[in-house]
């Protein structure tokens, strides 16, 4: 049997896709504990199939602006992972680093991109790195390129892709604890939906020894 | 107001205002006949009907082929005549830059809009189209406005 689109991923491949999300977290909250210099710990991370319009909600509406992140990924595994930030996340990590807030996404300047173009790198390569070190895969990701829009237009791009591989969303999400357990600490969280070619996926279930 | 979704589509008669969110690189495709005062807007995500090769999609909303015929069907029904249609477009944009060929997909889209609406003889009188940002549009039965909200810039009316 081979894999014609998402629909068909059950839950042992979900629970597969949220461990490889479980090594990635703690790979990510380890690397940005060290470049933030503060405690980080992360919870579970979910895994979800969501259609187009669920997604649009679940990103905050179609208008709401978000953060989009885009990596390609080449090699064993060809796809892309789209991660979309929310401006809570993105507060976190300015506050932690150049200690300021802003009230809009936009209000971004270079410097601060460059900075989230790097949390991005250690995000996308931490939750590659996962993959290959339990299948043995190679894989290559591209550097980050970055669109501050309304969410619906951003998700408009894995949706064009997803046209052709069945109509549902696969998020990946990762969600921190900044200052570790502490009572006034603060938990953000990264959306990242994950758009592997179909064979790509396949691939990387087989493996792992899981029939798809 | 009638909301209109991704790879959907609707009429309307005067005064109703349609609309759709967030277009990327997708396109809105605004056709009204004025002395009917009717409007329809289609939401497009893809180009052709025949490159995607999957005869199991059962949505031909998705495409701008199969979109716009089908626009100016429920338009005809409604009572438009289709010698009398305009259009406005809006969309297309490039949401992220790099250099594959999977995301000029936007000026994909407007280059098979603009041959469909082409084929049927239907004059393209307004168009905000390209460029790398997001836009919701609002069209007006009433007049024929296509109104253009994006996040960072001023709205548009044309």
């Amino acid at each position: 049997m081979s894999l014609k689109n998402m629909d068909q991923l059950n839950a042992m491949h979900f629970d597969v896709l949220r461990e490889i999300g479980n090594i990635g977290q703690g790979n990510a909250a380890s690397s940005l504990s060290q470049m933030l210099s503060q405690t980080i710990d992360i919870s579970v991370p979910t895994v979800k199939l969501l259609d187009f319009n669920e997604s649009v909600e679940y990103l905050g509406g179609p208008e709401n602006v978000v953060l989009g992140m885009l990596v390609g990924l080449k090699g064993d595994i060809n796809g892309m992972m789209l991660y979309v930030l929310q401006k809570s996340f993105a507060n976190s990590m300015l506050k932690a680093v150049f200690g300021k807030e802003i009230n809009d996404l936009t209000e971004l300047d270079e410097m601060d991109l460059s900075f989230i173009r790097e949390i991005g790198n250690i995000l996308a390569g931490s939750y590659v790195n996962a993959i290959s070190s339990l299948t043995g895969l190679t894989i290559d990701i591209s550097v980050p390129t970055i669109s501050i829009d309304m969410a619906g237009a951003i998700l408009a791009v894995p949706a064009v892709e997803f046209a052709q591989i069945g109509n549902s969303v696969l998020f990946i999400d990762d969600s921190f604890i900044f200052g570790g357990s502490s009572s006034d600490n603060s938990e953000v969280k990264s959306n990242m939906i994950l758009v592997p070619e179909l064979s790509s996926l396949e691939t990387l279930f087989s493996r792992l020894g899981i029939e798809v | 107001m009638v909301n209109i979704g991704i790879a959907d589509l609707n009429v309307v008669k005067s005064p109703d205002v349609l609309a759709t969110y967030a277009l990327g690189s997708c396109i809105g495709i605004c056709l009204y006949d004025a002395e009917a005062k009717i409007a329809g807007l289609a939401h497009i995500m893809l180009p052709w009907s025949k490159e995607s090769g999957a005869a199991a999609d059962n949505n031909m909303r998705r495409y701008a082929d199969t979109g716009i015929t089908e626009l100016i069907q429920k338009m005809c029904d409604m009572g438009a005549k289709k010698y009398r249609l305009t259009a406005k477009i809006a969309g297309g944009a490039q949401m992220f830059s790099t250099n594959s060929a999977v995301f000029n997909i936007g000026e994909r889209n407007i280059e098979a809009v603009k041959k469909v609406l082409g084929t049927y003889n239907i004059p393209i009188i307004a168009e905000e189209t390209g460029l790398n940002f997001g836009r919701t549009v609002f069209f007006y039965s009433e007049d024929g406005i296509m109104e253009v909200r994006a996040a960072t810039r001023p709205t548009k009316r044309v």
